[in-house]
C-alpha cells in the first residue's frame, strides 16, 4: 500500500477517535494510541531511521505534520470536553436562591445612648469637654453648694431619694440633677471651663413623663467674660444642630433656679402635624431646658472668685430630647427593656453620631 | 395663680387685651399656664322671654313654653322647671348647642307629643353654681336676644400663671399688676388702704407668747368688728372666687379668700363670741390637738405655731383656722387676724401635718411683712361694706420683721453679665417701677429692696430684675469664641469605653437596654448586694429599694418579661454604673449582657443551637478587646461570683487579683428566684478594672512577616477530668515561646478507651519560624519539649 494513503487513513482513524472521545479518559486513550510511546504515530516515527534518505525526506515531514495536527486535535477536543464537563457541573449545582440566608441577629443601641453621643458630638465641636460625677452624692454637692438652702422644697422627700442614714445621722442622696458636676469641675479645673456632664439622675416621681430615674445633661462655662448673649447663642446653635433644622423658633423666658441668676427657661417652637410633632416652626411651645448665669454663691462654692469669674450653666433631659427628636411617646418604656421597643426605637451600631457625617 | 382680667384691672389701668397680658406675663417670668374665657363655652346661650307657659297636656310636671329668643321667631320648648311661667326672662339654649352641665348636645325632640326645640337652662346646667331648683330667672329688664354670658359679666377671661417659688409677691393679683405696669402694660393704681377709724377698744387683747424669741410670729395685727351680718358675699366677689375655682361660702369667709388672692395676704377671721379670753400667738404644746376647718383633727407639737385663746389653740398659724371658732351664718362679732409667720416653720408644720392651704403656700414663700397692717385695713373696709358693723381700734403685737436690704449695683453690670446694653435711666426706671429705691448717680448706685421681695439679695438679682422687664428677647445671640482651631478629643478613656462597649455589643447582636439603678432587696442580695448603706431610706416602691450591685439582675428580670411576651431567643446588654459602696470610687462602670434561647431562628441552611457559656465568654473577650484590654495576656480562671452556676463560671483576668470580667451560666436558683426560665448565660465586664494604656503613639510597629512555612502539629493529651484546657495550652505555649505562634484546642474526648474520670484534649500547635525552614529534627525537638511541659504541668500523658 502506498505509504501516503496509509498515513491518510491513519489520520482519519485517529481524528475520528479523538472526535468520538466522550470524556477525558477516552481522549487519553486516543492520545496513547496515537502519540503514546507505542502509539501508531510514534511507531512510525521510530521507523524513519530505517528508511533511505530519499524516503525519509518524504515521510519525515509527512509524519511530523501528522503528529502536530493530531496533537492540536487532541488539545481542541480536550478544551471541548472541559467546557462540556463544566457546563454539566454547573447545571447540577443549581440551588434555590430564594431561600432565606442563615439568620443573623441585629443588635441595637438604646435611644438614650444615641442621643447622649449626639449631644456630645455637638458640644465637643463647640469646645466642651465631657465631665462626670457620682450618682450617690453628699448633701453639699447636690444642694448646699448649689445655693439650695436646707428648707428648700426640692430637698423634701417628695423629690429626693436618700440612702439609709450613716452613724452620724447624715444621709447620702441620689443626685437629683447633674448640677453637682458643676462644683466638682470648678474644684478640679482652672477657668476657662467648658464642660457638659451627661448622666443618670434620680427623683421620686412617676408618671408618663416622669420616672424615678432619668438622664440629664448639664452644661457649664466659666471664664471672665461669658454673658447671657453667649448662653442664648450656644443654646440656639445646639438646638438647631440637634434637631437638624435650619430655622428654629425659640423663646427665652425669665425663670428661677437657686443656682443661677439671672435664670431663664427655653422653649422651642413646634406644631402637631397629623399626630406627629414637628420641631422648629408652629404656634405651640415646648419647654426643653433651664439655664442661667451661674449664681455667685455657686461659683464661690466651687472655689472660684465670683468677682473675677462668671459664666453660664444649663440642664436638660437626655431622654426627653430623645422623645422629642425621635417621636417616642412614653418615658417609662425607656427603662423597661422590652425587646420589641428596643428593636423599634434602637439604632444600628454603625449609626455613630458625628458632626461631620451627620447626627441621625 | 389664677385671676380674671377684670380683677387685674382693679389694680392696673390698661387697654391691653387678655392675649397681650398673657404673652407679657410669660415674657417677664410669670409663665402663662392657661388663658380661658368661660364666656366661650356659654356663647350659644341667649337671654330669652317666655311668651307663654302652659300646662303640658299629657304630663303634670311639664310645661309647654313659647319662647322668644330675640330672633323674631317663636320657639316651642317643653320645660320641667317649677318656676317656668309666662312673662319670665330666662336663658335659652337653642338646638345644636352643647350644654356644659349635662355634657349633651341639644337635639330637637318631642316630649309626650309636644315638640321641644331647645331648652331653658338652670345655673347648674351652665356650670355656674349648684343651683338646680329651677331655670335661671332674670330681671325683667334683661335684654332679650343678647348673650347671657356678656350680660352676666361672665365674659371675663381667666388667666393662670405659674409663679416660681422666689416670687411670693406675685401670689396676689396686685403684685402681678405691679410687674405688668413695670413692663409697660399699663399703670398701677394706688392701694385703697386708708385706715378705718376705730370706734372702740377691742375687748379681746393680743400678745406674742414665745418666751423671748418672737421669730415664729414677730407681728400680729388684730381688730374686733361687731354687729356684722354674715350673709352671702356680693355677686362680684362670688363671681371672682368662682372664676378661680373657689367656692363662695359666706361674706366673712369669702373676704379672707379674696384678700389672699387679691393681695397675697392671708387673713383669718374668728367668731369672737366663741373666743375665750384673750388671743396669743405661741408655740403649740406637745400633743395639743385642734379640729381644723377641713373637719380633720390634727395633733400638734412644740415646733408649730398656733393662735390660741385662753383655753385652746384656735388656728394652726399660717396654715388653717380651727373649726371651734370658725364663723357661721349666725356670727355677729368677729376678730380679724393679720399676722406674719416664719416661712420655714410654716412649711415644716404643713409638711408634718400633711396639710396644704392657700395660706400655707404664701406664708412658706414669704408674705410681705409691711403689708400686714394695710391688709387688715383693706379687709376691714370690705367687711364693713359687705356685712355692716363697726370696727375697733387696730391692735398691734410685735413689729413687722422688715429686712432693710440695700445692694450696690454697677449699672454697667447689666451689659457685662446679661450681654445687653440698657440705658442707665431705663434701668433705674425699671427698678423703681418694681418698688426698688435707687440712690446715687453714675455707674455705682445703691438699691433698696422692697419688703415684698425677700428673694433679692445680690447684684445678680438686680440684673435679673432689669433684664426680665426689659425683655430677654432683646439680648443678642453670640457664639462662644473658639478656643482651638480644630477640636481636640473631649472624652476620657472611660467615657469612650462606655460607648465602645455599647456599640461592640450591638454589633454582636445585643439589644442595648437601660434598666433601673435600684432593685428589690431580695434581688440585690442574690447578686451580692443588699448592704444597709446602699438601701434607699425612702424608696418609691419596694421594687426599687436597693442600689444595684450588678447589671445582671435588671437584665435577667427583663429577659423573663420578654420571654413571657413570647421572645424565644434574646440577647440584651447594658452599660452603666453598679454600686459597691456609697463613695464615688465605689461606683463602677460595667458592661454586661445576657443571652437566652438559641443562637438564631430556625433555618433550612443551618440548625441553630442553644446558647452556651462559650457564647458569653466570646462576648466578654470581644468587648474586652474592643476596649483595649490586653486580651493576649489574660487568663481564664474557673471560678466566679455566686450568682453563676458553680461548674459553669469563669473569670477573665490579668491575674487572680486583677479581675476584668466574669462569664457563665446564671445559677438556676437565681433564675428560679426571679421566675425566669433558663438556661441563661451572662457576662459582666468591669470597665474600670481595665488598665488604661500609657500614652499611645499613633504609629504601629513594623509588620514582621516570615518567609518560611509555618508548621502545624497536633497533640492529644490524656488528663484527669479536673485539668483545665487552659493549663495545657499555657504549658504548651511556655515550652517554646518564640516559635509557637498559635495554639488551638480542637477536640475534647471522653470514653472507655481512655478510662473513667479522664479526658483527652487535642491541640493544634502552629510554629512559625522567622529565619529558616524548620527541619524534622527541630520540629521533633520542639514537640518533645511541648509534650514534656504539658505532662509536667498537668500530670497527664500524650495520647498514643
Amino acid at each position: 500500500m502506498d505509504q501516503m494513503t496509509d498515513l491518510h487513513a491513519l489520520e482519519r482513524d485517529i481524528t475520528e477517535r479523538i472526535h468520538q472521545a466522550g470524556d477525558e479518559a477516552a481522549l487519553e486513550e486516543a492520545r496513547i494510541a496515537s502519540l503514546g510511546k507505542k502509539g501508531a504515530i510514534s511507531e512510525r516515527l521510530k521507523g524513519l531511521g530505517k528508511m533511505s534518505p530519499e524516503e525519509r525526506q518524504v515521510a519525515g515531514p509527512a509524519l511530523n505534520g501528522l503528529k502536530a495536527r493530531i496533537a492540536e486535535a487532541l488539545e481542541t477536543r480536550r478544551g471541548e470536553l472541559k467546557e462540556k464537563a463544566l457546563e454539566a457541573r454547573l447545571k447540577s449545582e443549581t440551588i434555590d436562591v430564594t431561600l432565606p440566608p442563615r439568620p443573623e441577629t441585629k443588635g441595637t443601641i438604646h435611644p438614650t445612648t444615641q442621643v447622649w453621643q449626639e449631644v456630645i458630638a455637638i458640644f465637643a465641636d463647640m469646645g466642651f469637654s465631657v465631665a462626670e460625677g457620682p450618682h450617690i452624692e453628699n448633701d453639699w454637692y447636690n444642694f448646699g453648694a448649689l445655693n439650695i438652702p436646707p428648707e428648700h422644697p426640692s430637698r423634701q422627700e417628695m423629690d429626693t431619694f436618700y440612702l439609709a442614714p450613716k452613724e452620724d445621722g447624715s444621709r447620702m442622696v441620689l443626685r437629683t440633677h447633674t448640677s453637682p458636676v458643676q462644683i466638682r469641675t470648678m474644684e478640679a479645673e482652672e477657668p476657662p471651663i467648658r464642660i457638659i456632664a451627661p448622666g443618670r439622675t434620680f427623683r421620686s416621681d412617676s408618671d408618663r413623663t416622669h420616672t424615678p430615674m432619668f438622664h440629664q445633661i448639664e452644661g457649664l462655662v466659666i471664664d471672665e467674660t461669658t454673658h447671657m448673649g453667649h448662653l442664648k447663642g450656644t443654646l440656639e446653635a445646639f438646638c438647631k444642630a440637634f434637631f437638624e433644622v435650619e430655622e428654629l423658633k425659640m423663646r427665652f423666658r425669665p425663670s428661677h433656679f437657686p443656682f443661677t441668676e439671672p435664670s431663664m427657661e427655653v422653649d422651642i417652637g413646634c406644631q402637631w402635624v397629623g399626630g406627629e410633632l414637628k420641631i422648629g416652626e408652629g404656634e405651640d411651645w415646648l419647654e426643653i431646658l433651664g439655664s442661667g448665669m451661674v449664681h455667685p454663691h455657686v461659683i464661690r462654692a466651687g472655689g472660684l472668685d465670683p468677682e473675677k469669674y462668671q459664666g453660664f450653666a444649663f440642664g436638660m433631659g437626655l431622654d426627653r430630647l430623645a422623645m422629642l427628636k425621635y417621636g417616642i411617646p412614653d418615658l417609662r418604656a425607656f427603662f423597661e427593656a422590652d425587646l420589641r421597643w428596643l428593636r423599634h426605637y434602637g439604632f444600628s451600631a454603625l449609626d455613630m453620631p458625628s458632626v461631620a457625617e451627620g447626627l441621625s | 395663680m389664677k385671676f380674671t382680667v377684670s380683677w387685674l384691672k382693679d389694680f392696673l389701668d390698661t387697654d391691653a387685651s387678655a392675649e397681650e397680658i398673657a404673652d407679657k406675663l410669660t415674657m417677664i417670668g410669670l409663665e402663662l399656664e392657661s388663658l380661658s374665657n368661660p364666656a366661650e363655652a356659654l356663647s350659644p346661650f341667649v337671654i330669652a322671654k317666655v311668651l307663654e307657659a302652659r300646662q303640658h297636656p299629657n304630663a303634670d310636671r311639664l310645661r309647654v313654653c313659647m319662647v322668644d329668643p330675640g330672633t323674631g321667631e317663636t320657639v316651642q320648648v317643653v320645660c320641667g322647671a317649677p318656676n317656668a311661667r309666662t312673662g319670665m326672662i330666662g336663658v335659652f339654649a337653642p338646638v345644636g348647642s352643647f350644654v356644659p352641665g349635662t355634657g349633651i348636645e341639644l337635639k330637637a325632640g318631642n316630649l309626650r307629643g309636644e315638640a321641644s326645640n331647645g331648652m331653658l337652662v338652670s345655673e347648674r346646667e351652665l356650670l355656674l353654681s349648684d343651683d338646680h331648683e329651677g331655670i335661671i330667672d332674670l330681671p325683667a329688664d334683661a335684654p332679650v336676644g343678647t348673650s347671657y354670658a356678656a350680660w352676666a359679666g361672665l365674659d371675663d377671661p381667666v388667666i393662670d400663671v405659674a409663679v416660681t417659688p422666689n416670687r411670693p409677691d406675685a401670689l396676689g393679683v396686685y403684685g402681678v399688676a405691679r410687674d405688668l405696669a413695670a413692663a409697660g402694660l399699663g399703670t398701677l393704681k394706688p392701694l385703697a388702704d386708708a385706715p378705718v377709724e376705730g370706734t372702740f377698744k377691742s375687748p379681746i387683747g393680743v400678745s406674742l407668747a414665745f418666751d423671748g424669741d418672737d421669730s415664729p410670729c414677730p407681728l400680729f395685727v388684730g381688730r374686733y368688728i361687731r354687729g356684722v351680718t354674715n350673709g352671702p358675699s356680693p355677686a362680684w366677689m362670688q363671681k371672682r372666687l368662682r372664676a378661680i375655682g373657689l367656692r363662695p361660702i359666706s361674706a366673712l369667709v369669702d373676704v379672707t379668700n379674696y384678700m389672699t388672692h387679691a393681695y397675697g395676704r392671708p387673713l383669718h377671721v374668728f367668731d369672737a363670741a366663741k373666743v375665750k379670753g384673750n388671743i396669743s400667738a405661741r408655740l403649740a404644746r406637745p400633743g395639743e390637738t385642734i379640729e381644723a376647718l377641713d373637719g380633720r383633727t390634727y395633733t400638734l407639737d412644740e415646733t408649730m405655731t398656733v393662735i390660741a385663746d385662753e383655753a385652746a389653740p384656735e388656728a394652726i398659724a399660717g396654715v388653717m383656722g380651727g373649726e371651734a371658732s370658725g364663723v357661721t351664718a349666725e356670727t355677729t362679732e368677729v376678730f380679724l387676724e393679720s399676722a406674719w409667720f416664719d416661712p420655714v416653720r410654716t412649711a415644716a408644720t404643713g409638711r408634718k401635718l400633711n396639710l396644704n392651704s392657700d395660706a400655707r403656700y404664701r406664708f412658706e414663700r414669704g408674705v410681705d411683712p409691711a403689708f400686714a397692717e394695710p391688709g387688715a385695713e383693706i379687709a376691714t373696709r370690705i367687711i364693713l361694706d359687705m356685712c355692716g358693723g363697726e370696727a375697733s381700734e387696730i391692735l398691734l403685737a410685735g413689729k413687722p420683721p422688715i429686712r432693710e436690704k440695700t445692694i450696690g449695683l454697677r449699672l454697667s453690670r447689666v451689659e457685662s453679665l446679661a450681654g445687653v446694653r440698657i440705658d442707665p435711666q431705663r434701668q433705674v426706671d425699671i427698678l423703681e417701677a418694681l418698688g426698688f429705691a435707687v440712690a446715687g448717680a453714675g455707674d455705682d448706685v445703691v438699691v433698696s429692696v422692697p419688703s415684698w421681695r425677700p428673694d433679692v439679695s445680690g447684684e445678680a438679682d438686680l440684673v435679673e430684675e432689669i433684664v426680665r422687664i426689659h425683655g430677654l428677647e432683646k439680648i443678642e445671640h453670640v457664639i462662644l469664641p473658639r478656643l482651638e482651631a480644630v477640636t481636640t478629643p473631649k472624652l476620657s478613656v472611660r467615657q469612650r469605653r462606655r460607648f465602645r462597649a455599647a456599640r461592640a455589643l450591638a454589633s454582636r447582636g445585643f439589644n442595648e437596654a437601660v434598666t433601673w439603678s435600684f432593685l428589690p432587696s431580695d434581688q440585690a442580695a442574690l447578686f451580692g448586694g443588699g448592704e444597709t448603706r446602699l438601701k434607699l431610706d425612702n424608696p418609691i416602691s419596694t421594687e426599687l429599694s436597693d442600689m444595684r450591685p450588678s447589671l445582671l439582675a435588671g437584665l435577667v428580670a427583663a429577659a423573663g418579661r420578654n420571654a413571657d411576651r413570647g421572645a424565644e431567643s434574646q440577647a440584651i446588654s447594658e452599660v452603666g454604673q453598679v454600686y459597691l459602696g456609697d463613695g464615688p470610687e465605689e461606683e463602677r462602670l460595667h458592661a454586661s449582657g445576657i443571652r437566652q434561647g438559641m443562637t438564631g431562628s430556625r433555618s433550612s441552611l443551618a440548625a441553630p443551637r442553644a446558647v452556651d457559656v462559650f457564647d458569653a465568654k466570646a462576648d466578654a473577650l470581644a468587648v474586652l478587646e474592643a476596649l483595649g484590654a490586653p486580651v493576649d495576656k489574660v487568663q481564664v480562671m474557673a471560678d466566679g461570683p455566686s450568682w453563676y452556676h458553680p461548674g459553669r463560671v469563669g473569670t477573665i483576668g490579668l491575674g487572680p487579683k486583677n479581675r476584668l470580667a466574669t462569664f457563665g451560666e446564671v445559677h438556676p436558683r437565681v433564675l428560679e428566684a426571679l421566675d425566669v426560665a433558663g438556661p441563661l448565660v451572662a457576662f459582666e465586664i468591669d470597665i474600670d478594672a481595665i488598665p488604661v494604656p500609657k500614652a499611645q503613639r499613633a504609629a504601629r510597629g513594623a509588620l514582621n512577616t516570615s518567609d518560611y512555612q509555618p508548621v502545624r502539629r497536633d497533640f492529644a493529651f490524656v488528663v484527669e477530668e479536673d485539668v483545665a484546657a487552659e493549663k495545657i495550652v499555657r504549658a504548651a505555649r511556655g515550652a517554646e515561646k518564640n516559635l509557637i505562634s498559635q495554639i488551638g484546642v480542637f477536640d475534647v474526648f471522653r470514653g472507655a478507651s481512655i478510662g473513667e474520670g479522664r479526658k483527652s484534649i487535642a491541640i493544634e500547635v502552629t510554629m512559625t519560624p522567622d529565619d529558616r525552614t524548620l527541619t524534622e529534627a527541630e520540629i521533633e525537638a520542639v514537640s518533645s519539649r511541648i509534650v514534656a511541659a504539658v505532662e509536667k504541668a498537668t500530670g497527664g500523658s500524650l495520647r498514643r
